[in-house]
This record gives structure tokens, C-alpha cells and sequence, in this order.
């Protein structure tokens, strides 16, 4: 099982979760995609991604403004 | 009826309301949707390459070519456009806070297997040619789009 760090600073809505979809799209089942986004819509956003696509959100925490979402995926 | 399809109508040529469909679209797609764009009347302006093209046109044709928007980069905004000052501002205001571009957004979509569909009948009408407009995208009738439209489960209309 690889992790994989997207990094999605800076990035606006839907930037994001672009960069995400195509990271997913790249992994295997069970890899592990750490994402940092500065996008305060990410919020959410990475939560309604994670329940449409099917894939597990582990955690998301917010470090000062850099929003982390740990997802593994399906 | 899918779960995982949308359709959007581009009707409008203003560049806030095409990044605002493009967003949407996007945005689908990177959900896992199969997106189609239907562009129709002042929306195709969006699709126009920058340069023209060679193609034959009538007197009527030519003015209405050389009175519309060239492409994303020569679109104007809906609302404050003051005679392109508005856009001018937009821009570099989406620059400043590092929010895409029209033209990137296109990219993006393209890069995610959006498919673009522009109306045959109103480019006929307004007399562009596919030569006109970008490559690597379908033409077609409203028969097509509502055949995409019956699909899928979410169908936007910008006009």
C-alpha cells in the first residue's frame, strides 16, 4: 500500500478535488492520498467527493489554514 | 436515468456565467460524472478560436462573426462590463487570487474527458463554421442533447 501527497495549495474551487480525482484515478485500491489544500470550500468539499466516489475519508484536519484530508482508496 | 451523468446547456457568451458553467462541470467530472456541454447560441462565442478562419460567408454572416466575442479571452461579463473595463478587472483580481483562468478551465475540462458539443442549427444561424471553433469537439441537433439530458440526473441551463 503506497501513500501519495497531493499537494493542492493555492488552489481554487475546483482545483482541489481536480487534483485529487486524478491522483485517484493514478492509485491502486487500498493506497493512502494525503491532500493539503489552502481552498477553504474544501472543507466540505473533500467530504461530499469521498461519499460520491466511494472512496474513505480517514481524516481531515485543519493546520492553520492548510486543510489535510488523509482518503484511502476504493 | 444514471446517477453519474450531467448535462449543462451553455446558452450565454458572458465569461462569469462560462466559468461558472465550467466550474460546475469540472467540478462533475472530478465527482466521476460523464459530463456533456451543449453549447447554443452566444455560448459558442466561448468555443471560438481566436484567429478566424478561412471559410466563405455572406455580407450578414461576416458583420455578425466580426460583432460577437472571439473566444474566451474576448468575452464580457454579465453584469459591470463597462465596456470591458469589468472583465479587465475580473481578471486580475482572479489573478491575485490565483482562480483559473476561462481558457484553463477549458483545458481542464478537456483534460477530463468533458464532452463539448456545439448546435449545428444556431451555428448555422450566426454563420460560424466548425473551422471557427476549437478542435476536437462534436456537432450536433437538440435530438443529441436531449438524448444525453435523458441520462443523466442533473441538467443545468446557463443563460
Amino acid at each position: 500500500m503506497a501513500e501519495k501527497y497531493v499537494n493542492a495549495r493555492g488552489l481554487q474551487c475546483p482545483g482541489p478535488i481536480v487534483q485529487l480525482f486524478q491522483a485517484a484515478k493514478e492509485a491502486q485500491a487500498g493506497d493512502i492520498l494525503v491532500v493539503e489544500a489552502t481552498d477553504g470550500g474544501f472543507k466540505k468539499d473533500v467530504v461530499a467527493w469521498c461519499k460520491k466516489t466511494g472512496n474513505e475519508l480517514l481524516s481531515l484536519e485543519d493546520d492553520a489554514g492548510v486543510l489535510r484530508a488523509r482518503i484511502k482508496k476504493a | 436515468m444514471r446517477e453519474d451523468k450531467k448535462t449543462i446547456i451553455v446558452f450565454s457568451g458572458d465569461l462569469d456565467k462560462a466559468m461558472a458553467a465550467f466550474i460546475i462541470a469540472n467540478g462533475a467530472a472530478a465527482m466521476g460524472n460523464e459530463v456533456t456541454m451543449f453549447f447554443t447560441f452566444w455560448g459558442l462565442n466561448i468555443l471560438r478560436k481566436a484567429k478566424g478562419a478561412k471559410v466563405k460567408k455572406t455580407f450578414l454572416e461576416k458583420l455578425f462573426g466580426w460583432m460577437m466575442p472571439r473566444g474566451p479571452e474576448k468575452l464580457g461579463l454579465s453584469k459591470m462590463n463597462f465596456c470591458g473595463l469589468g472583465p479587465r478587472m475580473m481578471k486580475l483580481m482572479m489573478r491575485q487570487k490565483n482562480v483559473n483562468t476561462l481558457p484553463e478551465l477549458i483545458e481542464q475540462a478537456r483534460a477530463l474527458g468533458v464532452k463539448i458539443i456545439a448546435c449545428s442549427m444556431s451555428m448555422d444561424i450566426m454563420g460560424i463554421h466548425p473551422e471557427e471553433l476549437i478542435d476536437g469537439i462534436e456537432y450536433a441537433g437538440v435530438a443529441s442533447y436531449l438524448g444525453e439530458a435523458d441520462e443523466a440526473n442533473v441538467n443545468l441551463f446557463i443563460a
